[in-house]
């Protein structure tokens, strides 16, 4: 990879992990909390009598198996991701080299 | 001396025949393994899918209803693109997979909650929006069955903002930003960022339409569930925008001919 598109990627992540530190220093008094419970809420004050007429199917048990779900979960997204853009950085290696051992 | 480049030339073309014919064995990696962590999304990751049972019947008909020909149309655009260009399936997989990482990153935002990107755009860029539409409404499908987050009663308005709108945002940002002489990074960051925020702002305006404020109405339910979504979303949309044009620059840099011919297929459809 060109060196300015590396420099470039680094910047991208450097961004993302800035735009999710920064509110953890300015906001001191907060959990950070999911904001679907705060819609939750909102939605017991705009209709108190409103009462959720299905219940999800199935839950999955307590919050140290929902951590686990949620880092497995990332961890296979993201190794998707690399397994494709590997395969696809290989072929793209390997073309490259037939093509410089047999100039057209 | 002339024999080894040879030979060792001879030995990449049987190994890329081999690797060929693996192919098939690869999608079916691919697909497992989307499966598998499809399976394993968290329960209340995402802050954006309106809650099982938290819109009154006649409006989850509505959306359901407004939903489906969309799905259906996905559907046929998934089935074209596969048999015209079958290489084209491991991308697919990879642009489900970036939608499915991104709404497993719940980030911290200035509003002092938690939310997560939706991922669709890279799709919808790559793909057209249709495509993305199947992709997107198979994360929420998923969610709502085995992780009680958002719902199958839900999944018409749900699907609606993530799997429909967001995607053809995504698409019409994107092509309209090329067409204005941006740069393709631009444009894809965008398109990306965009489609994210909309997403959340058409969340808040289903749930003001099935519940208007009783002083102010609609206007100022949607204000209210606006402050919830929206604001939470704003940083989010920019990393989402930033991850994409990450991927994307990926993509042009090890993959520019598939890019292309994808980008051709869909200007043909």
């Amino acid at each position: 990879m060109k060196k300015n598109n590396m420099m470039l990627n680094l910047g991208l992540l450097m961004g993302v992990v800035m735009l999710a530190v920064v509110p953890l220093l300015i906001v001191n008094d907060s959990e950070f909390g999911g904001s679907d419970g705060l819609a939750e809420e909102a939605v017991g004050e705009l209709a108190p009598d409103y009462k959720p007429w299905m219940e999800p199917l199935f839950e999955p048990p307590g919050t140290e198996t929902e951590s686990l779900l949620f880092a497995v979960q990332a961890a296979l997204g993201a190794g998707v991701i690399g397994y494709a853009i590997g395969l696809y950085r290989g072929r793209a290696a390997a073309k490259r080299e037939q093509t410089d051992e047999h100039p057209v | 001396m002339l024999k080894h480049p040879l030979s060792s030339a001879m030995n990449a073309m049987k190994e890329w025949k081999k690797m060929s014919r693996s192919f098939f064995a690869r999608c079916a990696l691919v697909l497992a393994f989307l499966c598998y962590f499809l399976v394993n999304a968290p329960e209340k990751s995402s802050a954006m899918h309106i809650m099982e049972g938290y819109l009154p019947f006649g409006w989850a008909l509505f959306w359901w209803l407004l939903f489906l020909p969309f799905f259906l149309f996905g559907l046929r655009a998934i089935q074209r693109l596969v048999r015209s260009n079958p290489e084209a399936k491991l991308m697919l997989g990879l642009a489900g997979a970036f939608a499915f990482v991104l709404s497993a990153l719940k980030i911290p935002s200035v509003t002092g909650s938690s939310s997560h990107p939706t991922g669709t755009g890279l799709g919808a860029v790559l793909f057209g929006p249709q495509v993305m539409t199947v992709l997107g409404s198979l994360v929420l499908v998923f969610q709502a069955l085995l992780l009680a987050h958002g719902g199958l009663s839900t999944l018409g308005a749900n699907a609606f903002s993530m799997a429909v709108v967001g995607p053809f945002v995504a698409f019409s940002v994107y092509r309209l930003a090329t067409r204005l002489g941006g740069g393709a990074k631009l444009a894809v960051f965008l398109a990306a960022a965009l489609a994210d925020l909309t997403t959340y702002l058409i969340t808040s305006l289903q749930l003001a339409l099935a519940f208007p404020a009783e002083v102010g109405g609609v206007a100022a339910s949607f204000a209210k569930f606006g402050g919830i979504f929206a604001l939470t979303q704003v940083p989010l949309a920019i990393s989402e925008g930033l991850l994409t044009v990450l991927v994307w620059n990926w993509l042009i840099t090890y993959n520019r001919a598939e890019l292309e011919t994808i980008t051709m297929l869909r200007r043909g459809a």
